[in-house]
């Protein structure tokens, strides 16, 4: 499948190159007088269709031992082995999760109203900033806030919990006084947690499309955190074949974002019934397609 | 801002023209269609249909702050942040102050366990002077079930404020700030509420409360899956109505009996249930909160009303800023009135249960 429009595609079939093995072999002059496009459009296929056979095996590429975009499995074991995890203050979630949220994935939580989703989500935003000597990553989060459940009373004091936490720690590890000064105020924290108010799903996913540009000028942002990614999907919409192709592209942004900046993203979300095997029952919303998307998936019950 | 019009957001004419040339006027019809689908449509390149939802996704999307600003905000601008105290003072410390402003607060019980009551002194707090610990303001109450009682309302406002109420023409001033509308259908209401919106705008509405939500809907549809999809549009008109206007919203909503002995879990529960059922030695009757599970999370807090044994409890079942404590109450001339400031801590789901046990009670109430 070539990225190019399909009027392009429609010529290319019509002066007979069906397959991208075609496409390559030819001259880029040869292209353009067929398809009567300019030399730099022709030139730009035929680098498209160069792009897409190197990630194609059967197109008898020699040498596949570093193919474009590939990580032998080994890398990835020592890169897993030693990539931080981010804490979520409890120890049994943390064990469950193999030490805390991980980044480059997307874990979902979802639960019943009321059963503490916006609590880890703003504990998760506060955790995230927690300095490397305490064994923490260090960075930013960004919170986006669709229900407008974000008390900013309640973010304070989770900060200054934390930060309580972080000079007991310090007091057991350290003798000297002056180490145990724990450098951080809560405003500092308050001032790392970006904040965005989504109110609609047009606002929801030009947010996650804009997000790509916010990180590459705030690096240090390690942590995504989306409350809840339900809400606007789930009131008014009457295409459900539209929302399952517009949720699916958000995941795969998300998964994008989160492999390419090395940050953790995490979806709050929220409940419906089913009717299962005879009886109503409980289940995360947003429907079975969209249960694949994610790579880690928490029910709090 | 989902309305924005693509030939205002400054891409370049090339683009901007097949937009609309393909009938992709407004920012929502852009963004409801995946990239490969614009491509197809627009009949361009993926690079360009990139640059352009890039563009078009930074001008849509909503202004980035940081907490510490909306902390400062809150700070300086008690008006936008602030609360409407209660004067219950243990329910007003767990809530920081009272029922916070932009947030919608529901109020779930059984018939005759107080929320009408409750609503009633609400509205009267929120109409009093400022330095008497009120909003100073006017309130709208949308009466579906023609609860409302003015004489009720004086008589809570003698009680509670005497130095007021019995000063001549205080009591009409308090009273007259109380506008009470009361639809008789779904679309009486939603009317309402279109009308509700101008006048926040225009006058110093400081508060609204809507009794009770359910009714209304139980009236118009029998079946469980619609009576969702019909208030879908109300509860985000009425959440951002609660966030544009930074008022509270108080809402009230019925109970309904169980279908079925146990209450609705996920499928992995379903296994351990047998040593659940032990535990269920209490023979209330198994209520839980009507409008269903979408509708519970759409509310910010959630105050569980209910009986136990005789006494009364006001339970704050969902909140982001409290932990879940339970009150004793109970209605005297004066409303509502907490016996214990310091409240119970629940466990588990016992917070949002309710129960609705010894009925002989709920009616010996001494006003």
């Amino acid at each position: 499948m070539l990225p190019i429009s399909a009027s392009k595609r429609g010529k290319l079939l019509a002066a007979g190159y069906t397959s991208l093995h075609s496409i390559s072999r030819a001259s880029a002059s040869q292209l353009a007088t067929d398809i009567e496009v300019s030399q730099d459009e022709a030139c730009e296929i035929l680098k498209y269709a160069s792009q897409t056979s190197a990630l194609d095996p059967s197109i008898g590429n020699s040498n596949t031992s570093n193919l474009y975009g590939g990580q032998t499995a080994w890398t990835m074991l020592n890169e897993e082995k030693f990539s931080t995890r981010i804490t979520t203050s409890c120890v049994d979630l943390d064990n469950i999760l193999g030490g805390g949220i991980t980044c480059k994935e997307v874990t979902e939580l979802g639960g019943v109203p009321g059963i503490g989703k916006t609590q880890i989500g703003i504990q998760l935003a506060v955790n995230v900033q927690i300095p490397l000597e305490y064994g923490g990553l260090g960075g930013k989060a960004i919170y986006i806030d669709t229900e407008g459940s974000f008390m900013v009373e309640r973010v304070l004091q989770i900060a200054e919990a934390c930060i309580e936490d972080m000079s007991e720690y310090s007091n057991h590890f350290h003798n000297n006084v002056q180490d145990c000064e724990v450098k951080m105020h809560p405003n500092s924290i308050l001032e790392n947690i970006f904040y965005f108010r989504v109110c609609s799903y047009t606002e929801q996913i030009a947010l996650v499309n804009y997000l790509d540009k916010f990180i590459e000028e705030h690096k240090d942002v390690k942590m995504i955190i989306i409350d809840s990614v339900t809400f606007h999907f789930r009131q008014d919409f009457e295409d459900m074949a539209l929302r399952t192709r517009l949720l699916n592209e958000m995941a795969l942004k998300l998964m994008k974002l989160a492999r390419k900046f090395c940050l953790a993203v995490v979806l709050l979300n929220q409940v419906t019934t089913k009717y299962i095997e005879g009886s109503y029952q409980l289940t995360l919303a947003l429907g079975d397609s969209w249960s694949h998307s994610c790579t880690n998936r928490i029910i709090l019950f | 801002m989902a309305n924005k019009l693509i030939k205002q957001m400054g891409l370049p004419n090339s683009i901007a023209n097949i937009f609309t040339a393909r009938n992709i006027i407004t920012a929502k019809d852009a963004l409801s269609l995946t990239e490969f689908e614009l491509m197809e449509q627009l009949d361009v390149g993926m690079a360009e249909v990139k640059s352009a939802m890039a563009h078009i996704s930074e001008v849509v999307c909503p202004p980035c702050q940081t907490a510490l600003l909306l902390m400062e905000q809150r700070v300086r601008d008690e008006r936008s942040a602030g609360h409407l105290p209660t004067r219950l003072r243990g329910l007003d410390e767990a809530l920081c102050g009272g029922l916070p402003f932009g947030v919608v607060t529901e109020l779930v019980g059984p018939a005759g366990i107080g929320k009408t009551q409750f609503c009633l002194k609400l509205s009267l707090l929120a109409s009093l002077p400022a330095n008497c610990g009120g909003l100073d303001g006017r309130v709208i109450y949308i009466d579906v079930e023609s609860k409302f009682s003015s004489r009720r309302l004086i008589q809570i406002g003698i009680e509670n404020f005497p130095e007021i109420f019995l000063k001549k023409g205080m009591a009409q001033e308090m009273a007259g700030r109380i506008v009470i509308l009361r639809p008789t259908s779904l679309s009486e209401f939603t009317e309402s509420l279109h009308h509700v919106q101008v006048s926040l705008l225009q006058k110093q509405v400081k508060l609204l409360i809507i009794d009770s939500m359910a009714a209304l809907v139980l009236g118009e549809h029998d079946c469980g899956a619609s009576r969702q999809q019909v208030l879908g549009w109300h509860v985000s008109f009425i959440k951002s109505l609660a966030e544009f206007s930074r008022i509270p919203i108080v809402v009230t909503n019925q109970v309904r009996s169980q279908t079925g002995d146990e209450p609705l879990t996920f499928s992995f529960q379903a296994r351990s249930h047998s040593i659940k059922k032990e535990d269920r030695a209490s023979y209330d009757s198994h209520l839980v909160a009507a409008l269903g599970i979408n509708w519970a999370h759409a509310v910010t807090i959630r105050l569980v009303l209910e009986a136990r044994s005789g006494q009364r409890f006001i339970k704050l079942a969902k909140s982001p800023i409290s932990p879940p404590l339970a009150f004793p109450f109970n209605i005297t001339s004066s409303g509502l009135v907490l016996l214990d400031d310091d409240g119970i801590e629940m466990k588990g789901s016992e917070i949002n249960t309710i129960h609705c046990q010894g009925q002989k009670a709920l009616f010996n109430s001494e006003w």
